[in-house]
Parts: structure tokens; C-alpha cells; sequence
């Protein structure tokens, strides 16, 4: 038996003492941290008694809008440990001009890797799909997405990619590749630990829930939108949420096969992506962009459609120009498709080959151009409230214009050749990823909150957070773009020019304010759930909403509609509003699926295996695998798979509702933040 | 709407979904076949195409593959309109079955040949692409014998309702998928192999 085999088959593999994180007492201390806030967690859970309740009404639910909430729930908890990371490297290259600092460079490679994992992967992306899980089937009129299992599937293989990259702060080390892990150093001669292996896995596990997400959200949106509610009539972020769809259904497999393909070069000694023997490194990073460049509309096209809505509600006007958002929402998801090469402009293609893909890329331009002066139009001659979502959606507008220009300099090659690899691109990406996608989620978040919990979120905690983002990201950004210029390498660990010093001072009082912003974001949370009875707002319409999502009581009851409303217009609460509330006598009885314990099973088995993996260990692996698949045919045998909500029921629900609203007083938008707002919009005459 | 119709109306979406399904997984195959394409002469000086395949063995498990589609399809012809002499349905199933399973083992004994020459995945960066995109569908095979096999189970213990029937056409659609699959594997790696 060779050494590799005893490896698999011994009970820990590979996994021994010199897996904890030792090596560095700031890695320690947050693996301790860590560990610390998770026992807390569960103690406090288990002191309280909380279990049965969270088992039976969230871990094993398979409503659309509970798993939505646990989508952000984990977004919010990754974005914590990203953003400290931000600021660590940023405090790093603060401090490290012509002296070591205080990360060795290892970890802070390693810490440039997990950020960039964790944002885009485990913030970003659970994040925008949660927003689209909660809104879109209310969006739309519809009762449930079209797979509700597969849907909680995804989210459990989602949280288990997410704790393998926590996992890897405790036990062995995350990847120095970065977050884009190109061979040939991520390959077994550079790097034989178990870094690299956890990001594969990681991302493995991610990328095939989002594969499926997309599939699941684009046949409910194909299939099952109310009558009425043609695609012409669906609001922009059901559109956004249907282009992100379709990217992910065709974005993702490329990732997964580059990350199954460097686990096969790793694992088994194949030679897609080795130096030598045949190994060819230019497919990992076609495959990898291949995915790479969509993906990044997957991020911005849900913020988008968030900021849509923002504009038209907060301006209390019909959003401008819905057509050519809608194609221009369309084309975007087109030409994404077109442009990954401009990742690599250096690597050697010929001049006409980079020629080509930068006037691709400079086309984007266009359809961006367009919504931008679509919003500006909403904006006009509206009645606008500088409300939190709209403050987002305003420094959206100016910051993200900056950003795209800065990302039209990098289409053009010659450019390109001279800021690649640069701090001047890492500008860029977070001038389009904080301003564009990260201000969009928290709009997002802010603006459904009242609908998702009945209560609305503390105005001034968010607006003094949202001011914090807005500046935090200019001083830590805006200085990046001159050092970039003037040649300060990205991914660097010690500074050797000190004239940089100053600008790299600022990017860190911007990295601390940022991670103030973050605090303000949990302290509202904390401040809103106390103050939870004053800013209740029962009857679902905080902010005159104008799309269907906003006529259903706030939480929305498990079957969303007691009766689907009709669909005459592209505002559809308006137009109910307008017309007086009708009172649906025809009530039908509806099935609603049954909770599951089997995504959360299946999930768990997930991450077991791919621990195994990461680690050789043999039985974890194989038995991680086996578990899995004996939870997807155990279920298929369920024959009792749905329950039935009598029309009673829905009558009575809908009866209390209606009663409800009778008591309630209409407020006018200047009582929007007021204790007066129930959620009942008064008429605008 | 009647229960009929809205299990038909289930069935619909549920097919469309599979066929979306079938769409990125196509795109795998795409990949592999794209990767396949750039490492053809990345031999690093070992064996090629042309030395290696066994042009009688790969047209058996073309011919063995193909006709296990024409037995699928007797599987959903049957469904559509003989579902209640459940024997013709579960033998034409059986057989498909069997020729699914004469295929993996075809192609198995075919990687052990080519193994027992040295011409393992190790090998080269070619050999590498090799086996992935060839041992990709053959596992896609092999999980649509597994799931053949949970079938046959189901419509024993619950006969053919909605549910089974639903699936059994979903299952049919992922077998035809892979025979179109090998059709383009057989003329891009077998073909075009022995004729380069």
C-alpha cells in the first residue's frame, strides 16, 4: 500500500495538532474569536430553549420567504469576517512601509484570498439570492418558487461551502492563490497543504447551489407569474433577478468544472493545469473568467433592479424609460458573455484578439448609460424622500459612474498593460462592487425589511451607516486609483516606497470607517428589534410601494396571496390602490409543500465530505458523499409531501386583514418614518 | 382547474425545468470538449489518439448505446400509451438497463486496455482531457442506471402515478441526452482520433 493511500484510509488523514493555527498568534486569536462567538451562539440558543422553535420554523422550512431571510442572515455574518479582513490588510499596508508590519506574508495572502472568496461567494451572492428568494415570488404573484426543496437545498449547500472557509481560520491554512486561484500555483508542487483544497471545495459547493438557484428562479419566473402578469408588466428587479438566473444557469458550470479539474490535477495526478507534461494554464483562466465576467453581472444586476424600485418608490413616481431597462437589463446579460478576456489582456493573445474584447467591453458601456439616465429621469420632477434606500441609491449613482469609467480606461489594452495588476484595478472592482452591488443589498435589505418582519428598520442608525459606507468607501478607494497609476502592485504585503505612505494612510482611516458602517448596520438591527412595537407597520405598505409585493400584509402569510390579485398595470399596488382594495370572494383552498429535514441533511453531509476531501480522510469523504445521496432517494420515496390551507381559512386570514386596515389611519408620506406609519399608504389624490 | 390537469400542467414545468437542467449540463460537456480540443497535441511525448483507439470497441458501445435509446424510447412510448400493462413498460426498462450497463462495461474494459499500455491519466496533459471528457459521460451513464434501477423500485411499490410517470420522462429525456452526448464524442475523440 503506497503513503497516499495509508493517508486516505488512517482515521484523520491528514489532519494532526499542526493543523491549529498556531503559526501566528493574530490567526490564533481570531480562530479563538471565532470559536468563542459560535459556542455562544449555540449556549444562548440552548439557554433559551430555541431549538424546537428554529428547527421547525426555519432550518427545515421550505418557504420561499424563510429562506430568503437565512439567505441574508448568512451574508450578513460573512460580510463581518470580510470586512475585517478588509480592514487587517489595510492596517497591514498602513503600517508596513519599509518595515515588516504585523502579518507575515503568508497570512496576509491568505487573507487576500478568503476575502475575495468570501465576499463574492458566501456575502454577495447569498445576499442578492436572498433578496431574490423573499421578493421575487411576491414580485410576480406567485405562491412558492417552482422547486421549493431544491430551493432549501441550495441554501444548505450554500451555508456548507460557507463553513468550510470558517473552518479553514481553525484548522490548516486557506489558499495564497487568491480569490481567482490560478494554477500553476495553486497545484500540489506550489502549494501541497490544504489551502487550495479548501477554496475548490468551497467554491465547488457554492458554485453548483447557484447553478441550481438560477434554475430554480428562472422556471418560476417563466412559469409561474400570476394572470395578468405578463413579462412586460414584471418589475424590474423580477427582470434583474431573471437575467441573474439565466447567468448563473450558464455562468457557474465553467467554474465548476475549472475547480473539479484543478481538484483532479491535485488529487489524482492529472495534468489539465501543471508546468509541464501537457499541462495548460490559459484553460484555467478562460474557464475561470468564463465564468469570472458574468459574474460579475450576476452581482450588479440584482442591485440594479434594486435601486428601480428604489428610485421609482421614493419618488413617488412610475419608474422612467421600463422598456429600455428591460433591454438594456437584457443586452447587459448578452454581452457578458463576450468580454472575459479583458481579465487577461497581458497574457499573450494577439493585439486584434485584444482589440476585439475591449471594444466588447466598451459596448457595456451602453446599455449602463442607459439605465443610469433612466434613473436620473425617475428622479425628475418626482416627489423624492432621502430616505435610507435612496440615499444608497443616490450615491449609487454618482460613485457607480465613476467606477464605470474607470472600467472603460481598462478596456482599452494599452491601458490595461500598464495599470494590470495594479492597486489602480483593485479600485476599480470596488468602485463597481461596493457603490454598484454592496449599496444595492443594503437598499435591498432596508427596503423589504418591513415587509419581511413587520417592522421598519431605525431611520438614523441607517442613515448615519449608509453615510459611513458612502465616505468610508471614498477615502479607502479613491487613493488606490493614484497609487495604482503611480505602480503600487496589488496583493502587496510590505511597501518599499514610502512616498505612498500618506494615500495608503488615508485608504485606512477609509477601511476603519467602512467597518464603522458595518457596526451602525448591526446596531440598527439591534436598536429596530427593540423598538420593534413603535415602527410596527401590519398592513405591508410602509412606503406606497407601487409593485405587487407591497399588497400583502407585512410578514406576508406562508401562502403569500389568498387570492392571486389581478395584474392590469406595470404598478400593480398602485393600481390596487387606485382602484380601492377589492375584496376577493372567491377563495380556494391551496397546497403548500411541508417542512424538510432533508436539505439541512444533505447539507451537512456536504460539508462532511468535502472536509473529508480537503483533509484525505477517507471514511468522511466517502461517507459525506454516500449520506447525500441516501437523503435525496430517501425523499423521493415521501409520498406526504404537501399540506392543504382550507378556503376558510384564507377567508378568515383575509377577513382580519381587511378589518385590520378599516382601524388603521392612512399616513402621508411626510409621516413615512413616523410611529403613525401602520403601513397603510394614504391615496395620493 | 381539474387535479389533471394541474398534475399535467406540474409535469410541463417540471420537464421544462429538466430541460433547462440539461442545458448547463451541456455546457459541461461543451467545456470538456473545448478543453479536450486544445490538449489534443499535448501528448508531452507519449501516446496519441491515433495509437491508442480501438475503433471495433467504441463502435460496439455506439451501437450498444444508441440502441438502448430506441429501447428508451419503446419505455416512453408505452408510458404514453400502454401504461396499464406495466409488464411491456418494466421490460423495455430492464433492457435499456442491461444495455446501459453492457455500455459502462464496454467502455471499462476499454481504460483498462489503454491503462495496461501506460496510457493513463498521469500520462499526459492529452490523456488527462481524455478520460475526463470520456469518463464524464460515463458517469452521467452510470447515474442514469442508478437512477433507472430507483425507478424500477418506485413503480413497484407505487405504481404509476403521476409522480413515477413524471420522472420516468424526465429520466428519458437525460438518456437521450447522453446518446446525443457520445454521438459527438465518438466523432470528435474516436474519429477524429484515428483519422489525425
Amino acid at each position: 500500500m503506497n503513503d497516499s493511500a495509508t493517508v486516505w484510509l488512517s482515521w484523520l488523514g491528514r489532519l494532526d495538532y499542526t493543523a491549529l493555527p498556531l503559526y501566528s498568534g493574530v490567526a490564533a486569536a481570531a480562530a479563538a474569536l471565532v470559536l468563542l462567538v459560535a459556542l455562544s451562539v449555540v449556549v444562548l440558543i440552548s439557554v433559551k430553549g430555541w431549538w424546537g422553535y428554529l428547527w421547525r420554523e426555519w432550518l427545515t422550512s421550505l418557504d420561499h420567504k424563510r429562506i430568503g431571510i437565512m439567505y441574508v442572515v448568512l451574508a450578513l455574518i460573512m460580510l463581518m469576517r470580510g470586512v475585517i479582513e478588509a480592514v487587517m490588510m489595510r492596517a497591514q499596508q498602513a503600517v508596513a512601509i519599509n518595515s515588516p508590519g504585523y502579518l507575515p506574508p503568508e497570512h496576509f495572502s491568505q487573507m487576500f484570498s478568503t476575502h475575495g472568496t468570501i465576499m463574492i461567494f458566501f456575502m454577495a451572492m447569498p445576499f442578492l439570492t436572498g433578496l431574490i428568494n423573499f421578493v421575487v415570488p411576491l414580485q410576480i404573484g406567485a405562491r412558492d418558487v417552482r422547486f421549493p426543496l431544491l430551493n432549501a437545498i441550495t441554501l444548505w449547500l450554500t451555508v456548507a461551502g460557507a463553513m468550510l472557509v470558517m473552518a479553514s481560520l481553525m484548522l490548516g491554512r486557506f489558499s495564497t492563490g487568491g480569490w481567482s486561484g490560478y494554477p500553476p500555483f495553486t497545484e500540489v508542487d506550489y502549494q501541497p497543504g490544504v489551502g487550495p483544497d479548501y477554496w475548490i471545495w468551497a467554491l465547488t459547493l457554492s458554485s453548483i447551489a447557484s447553478t441550481l438557484t438560477g434554475l430554480n428562479f428562472a422556471v418560476t419566473i417563466y412559469k409561474d407569474r400570476c394572470p395578468g402578469m405578463i413579462l412586460m408588466r414584471m418589475p424590474l428587479f423580477s427582470w434583474t433577478a431573471l437575467c441573474t438566473s439565466i447567468l448563473m444557469i450558464f455562468a457557474m458550470p465553467p467554474l465548476t468544472v475549472a475547480t473539479l479539474l484543478l481538484a483532479l490535477d491535485r488529487y489524482l495526478d492529472f495534468h489539465f493545469f501543471t508546468a509541464g507534461h501537457g499541462g495548460n494554464v490559459m484553460n484555467f483562466v478562460n474557464l475561470f473568467w468564463l465564468f469570472g465576467h458574468p459574474e460579475v453581472y450576476i452581482l450588479i444586476l440584482p442591485a440594479f433592479g434594486v435601486f428601480s424600485e428604489v428610485f421609482a418608490t421614493f419618488s413617488g413616481k412610475r419608474l422612467y424609460g421600463y422598456k429600455s431597462l428591460v433591454w438594456a437589463s437584457v443586452a447587459i446579460t448578452g454581452l457578458s458573455f463576450t468580454v472575459w478576456l479583458h481579465h487577461f489582456f497581458t497574457m499573450g493573445q494577439s493585439a486584434g484578439v485584444n482589440a476585439a474584447f475591449g471594444i466588447a467591453t466598451m459596448l457595456i458601456g451602453i446599455p449602463t448609460g442607459v439605465k443610469i439616465y433612466d434613473w436620473m429621469l425617475t428622479l425628475y420632477r418626482g416627489r423624492v424622500r432621502f430616505s435610507v434606500p435612496m440615499l444608497y441609491a443616490a450615491m449609487f449613482l454618482m460613485l457607480f459612474v465613476i467606477g464605470g469609467l474607470t472600467g472603460i480606461t481598462l478596456s482599452a489594452p494599452p491601458v490595461d498593460y500598464q495599470v494590470h495588476n495594479t492597486v489602480y484595478l483593485v479600485a476599480h472592482f470596488h468602485n463597481m462592487l461596493i457603490p454598484g452591488t454592496l449599496f444595492g443589498l443594503l437598499a435591498g435589505y432596508t427596503y423589504w425589511f418591513p415587509k419581511a418582519f413587520g417592522f421598519r428598520l431605525n431611520e438614523r442608525w441607517g442613515r448615519f451607516a449608509a453615510l459611513c459606507f458612502g465616505v468610508g468607501f471614498l477615502l479607502a478607494f479613491m487613493p488606490l486609483y493614484v497609487l495604482g497609476v503611480s505602480g503600487m502592485a496589488r496583493r502587496t504585503q510590505a511597501i518599499v516606497n514610502p512616498e505612498f505612505a500618506p494615500l495608503l494612510w488615508v485608504a485606512g482611516a477609509g477601511a476603519a470607517l467602512l467597518s464603522l458602517g458595518l457596526t451602525c448596520l448591526y446596531a440598527q438591527l439591534y436598536v429596530s428589534i427593540r423598538q420593534r412595537r413603535r415602527t410596527a407597520v401590519p398592513l405591508g405598505d410602509p412606503w406606497d410601494g407601487r409593485t405587487l409585493e407591497w399588497s400583502t400584509p407585512a410578514p406576508p402569510p406562508p401562502y403569500n396571496f389568498a387570492v392571486l390579485p389581478p395584474i392590469h398595470d406595470r404598478d400593480p399596488c398602485t393600481w390596487l390602490k387606485e382602484h380601492q382594495r377589492i375584496s376577493p370572494t372567491d377563495f380556494a383552498a391551496i397546497q403548500l409543500p411541508n417542512n424538510s429535514a432533508m436539505p439541512i441533511i444533505l447539507g451537512a453531509a456536504a460539508f462532511v465530505c468535502a472536509f473529508g476531501l480537503v483533509w484525505h480522510i477517507g471514511w468522511a469523504a466517502a461517507g459525506g458523499m454516500l449520506a447525500a445521496w441516501v437523503a435525496v432517494i430517501a425523499r423521493s420515496f415521501v409520498r406526504d409531501t404537501h399540506h392543504v390551507i382550507s378556503a376558510e381559512a384564507l377567508r378568515q386570514a383575509h377577513a382580519r386583514h381587511l378589518q385590520q386596515a378599516q382601524q388603521t389611519v392612512a399616513v402621508s408620506r411626510d409621516q413615512e418614518h413616523s410611529p403613525l406609519n401602520h403601513g397603510l399608504a394614504q391615496v395620493q389624490p | 382547474m381539474s387535479s389533471a390537469a394541474m398534475a399535467d400542467r406540474e409535469t410541463q414545468t417540471r420537464l421544462f425545468g429538466f430541460w433547462i437542467f440539461l442545458m448547463s449540463d451541456a455546457l459541461i460537456f461543451a467545456l470538456l470538449f473545448a478543453i479536450y480540443a486544445t490538449m489534443l497535441h499535448a501528448t508531452d511525448g507519449g501516446p496519441a489518439g491515433k495509437d491508442l483507439f480501438d475503433i471495433k470497441s467504441t463502435l460496439l458501445q455506439t451501437a450498444v448505446l444508441l440502441l438502448s435509446s430506441f429501447t428508451f424510447a419503446m419505455v416512453s412510448l408505452n408510458l404514453e400509451y400502454r401504461p396499464q400493462r406495466l409488464r411491456y413498460l418494466v421490460a423495455w426498462l430492464a433492457a435499456s438497463l442491461a444495455l446501459g450497463l453492457a455500455f459502462i462495461a464496454l467502455e471499462l474494459n476499454d481504460f483498462h486496455t489503454l491503462m495496461a499500455q501506460g496510457a493513463t491519466a498521469q500520462r499526459s496533459g492529452f490523456l488527462s482531457a481524455f478520460y475526463a471528457l470520456v469518463s464524464t459521460h460515463g458517469l452521467h451513464v452510470a447515474a442514469g442506471c442508478a437512477w433507472l434501477v430507483l425507478l424500477l423500485i418506485q413503480v413497484k411499490v407505487f405504481g404509476l402515478g403521476p409522480v413515477v410517470k413524471r420522472r420516468l420522462q424526465c429520466l428519458a429525456l437525460f438518456w437521450h441526452f447522453l446518446d446525443v452526448i457520445w454521438v459527438a464524442i465518438y466523432a470528435v475523440v474516436y474519429l477524429q482520433g484515428l483519422s489525425g
